[in-house]
């Protein structure tokens, strides 16, 4: 207890002397300047990594040899224009899909805050935030196991067993349904987790709003639209300004990469893969700095773009 | 509740959440299965119970020690990351909290910019290669030692402690680092339990580092040995040779081997999951409050 022995100084202190403050002040400060250094380090150094988009990079030869070639690299964009289009389309559609699924965690918050059961809505709870806790490889593992068509449990279900159907299931592999197939996997990841955001702003409520609304006649869903949800909403808010941030990465690398099979490429094939294949297995570092720049500039700048907007139309920005 | 009786509302809620509790479930149940029984012997109903069990897939990839090197990275990472994660976090934390710290809320800014400041990933790999960390197993914990988020969570935490705790070992003389391990850590159990919760999942989830950045196949994670295992295995299982070698040889097929690698990455989450229950919940609404 080395704080009990110190106690003698207790009874000079009450206001420290000046000269005291302002060595604690520097030693705080020394303290610090770790922490400082290890962000600049490995956060801001990394930006300064963006002017590599201006040379002609090759691995190994010292910045300062490096050839200038302006913005060659950006008009590289262009020279690729089908596959840097195609890419960008798939980046915003599976984002678009993704941001359109945002209210059902909320939905399935209210549904089941509605289950009167208390275990069973806990286990209804606990389990749903599971698959948000395991890996995409191991979730595509668990998709395969059931979806493939060679020996897929389900197919061997509805083909063997039920005679259902003639042709085994093709669901993995289907690049007419790629784009739902990613949107239900995210989903189906992050719906329990993201609604625990939600269930504690419920939980939030003041209940007296509630009985007020039942003494006033206020069925069930009267009292979920005119309480439940105005509870949420600004919960609701702050998470789609952060899906907005977060666009043009959507589910993000992990996902894309491991679903993304040949069969399903085409429509699989988002910004931050796409920057993988081009940057690191082929090797053409300025390039992929060039797309990495584009990106977090883009996705910097439409947060901003929606925090304002959130700004207008209710006064407080989120930041 | 005045009345006891089921609404149609209700049957189809209750119908509905119970069909999301089997999807949850359901997946990871089947690979279990799959894990321990014979997936040539389709003439039950193996996809609900196991059958012919036998553990020969866990003594298969067990007795090939190609495994437990994996296993150990990545026990190792998660170990390690966590601590460090902790110690760097918290400590950031506390410093932030202090009044008399020059610069306090630039400082704070500093560094939740870069929650949402990102370079890209060419410019990060690019700059672990120039900090020597490629092929390290450092690479593994040191750029995720100062987490923005989780610096955030465990600030508010801070901020909702009672000052009269800190002001009087202060006034006690108890200088920074005595007040921090002393006084403010010993009360911080439940938002630290829960970011080393979320920390230690990420850290074993995570192989995205080490497919960038570390081709060293004594540093290969699990999970990125669980990916490469499914993408060899989709062209040998398409190889009716060497499903027929398996056959002959009896050994336990490639289905099951997979499955038992992916039980091996599940279960030390299950593991830690009852205990997270516990603190995630309250970690993330301090988070959801904070927005």
């Amino acid at each position: 207890m080395g704080i009990r022995t110190k106690q003698t100084a207790s009874l000079t202190a009450g206001k420290r002397p000046y000269g005291a403050k302002q060595a604690e002040k520097r030693k705080l400060f020394l303290i610090s300047i770790p922490f400082i250094l290890f962000i600049t380090a490995f956060c801001y150094v990394p930006l300064i990594g963006w002017v590599i988009s201006f040379f002609q990079y090759y691995p190994g030869i010292p910045l300062n040899k490096l050839e200038f070639v302006g913005l060659k690299n950006f008009q590289a964009f262009f020279y690729n224009k089908k596959q840097v289009l195609n890419v960008v389309r798939n980046t915003f559609v599976l984002s678009g899909l993704i941001l359109a699924t945002l209210p059902l965690p909320a939905v399935f918050a209210i549904l089941l805050n509605e289950m009167r059961n208390a275990k069973f809505k806990k286990l209804v709870q606990t389990f749903s935030t599971i698959p948000y806790f395991i890996s995409y490889v191991l979730l595509y593992l668990a998709f395969v196991t059931i979806l493939s068509p060679s020996d897929g449990m389900l197919n061997i279900l509805l083909s063997e067993k039920l005679h259902l159907i003639d042709k085994p299931l093709n669901v993995l592999t289907n690049e007419k349904i790629a784009w739902s197939v990613q949107t239900f996997t995210y989903l189906f990841k992050n719906l329990g987790y993201s609604a625990i955001l939600y269930l504690s702003a419920i939980a939030g409520i003041d209940p007296q709003l509630y009985e007020a609304a039942e003494v006033d006649g206020a069925g069930r869903w009267a009292k979920i639209i005119h309480i439940t949800v105005p509870g949420i909403i600004s919960t609701f808010v702050v998470l789609l300004v952060l899906g907005l941030g977060n666009v043009l990465s959507g589910a993000g690398f992990e996902q894309y990469y491991v679903f993304g099979n040949a069969m399903v490429l085409d429509k699989l094939e988002v910004i931050d893969t796409y920057t993988y294949k081009m940057g690191i297995v082929q090797g053409n570092y300025s390039f992929g700095t060039a797309m990495s720049m584009m990106k977090s500039l883009l996705s910097v700048g439409l947060m901003v773009a929606a925090n304002s907007l959130v700004k207008k139309i209710r006064g407080s920005s989120i930041f | 509740m005045k009345k006891k009786k089921l609404s149609v509302f209700e049957v189809i809620n209750y119908i509905f959440m119970l069909l999301v509790l089997i999807s949850c479930i359901y997946p990871f149940y089947c690979l279990l299965i799959s894990s321990i029984s014979d997936p040539k012997q389709t003439e039950s109903w193996f996809f609900i119970f196991p059958l012919n069990v036998s553990l020969a897939s866990y003594r298969e990839i067990f007795g090939n020690n190609r495994i437990l090197q994996p296993i150990l990275i990545s026990a190792a990472r998660a170990f390690f990351g966590t601590v460090i994660t902790l110690v760097c976090c918290s400590m950031f934390a506390f410093l932030v909290t202090q009044r008399l710290l020059p610069f306090r809320k630039v400082i704070y800014k500093y560094v939740v910019i870069t929650m949402y400041l990102n370079a890209g990933m060419i410019p990060w790999v690019l700059t672990m290669v120039t900090y020597g960390l490629k092929n390290n197993f450092w690479v593994y914990i040191i750029p995720t030692a100062m987490s923005a988020y989780y610096i955030i969570l465990i600030k508010t935490y801070f901020e909702s402690l009672p000052a009269e705790l800190e002001e009087s070992a202060r006034m006690d003389g108890a200088g920074f680092f005595t007040t921090f391990f002393r006084i403010i850590l010993p009360v911080s159990g439940p938002i630290l339990g829960a970011i080393a919760m979320f920390s230690a999942v990420s850290q074993w989830n995570s192989w995205y580092d080490n497919l960038m950045l570390v081709q060293d196949n004594n540093l290969k994670t699990l999970q990125l040995m669980l990916y490469q295992v499914i993408q060899n295995m989709n062209v040998v299982m398409n190889d009716p040779k060497t499903a027929a070698t398996a056959q002959v040889l009896n050994r336990p097929s490639i289905l099951s081997v997979r499955s038992a690698i992916a039980m091996l990455t599940v279960i030390p989450i299950q593991c830690v999951y009852p205990f997270m229950q516990r603190y995630f919940a309250s970690g993330i609404m301090v988070g959801a409050v904070k927005g």
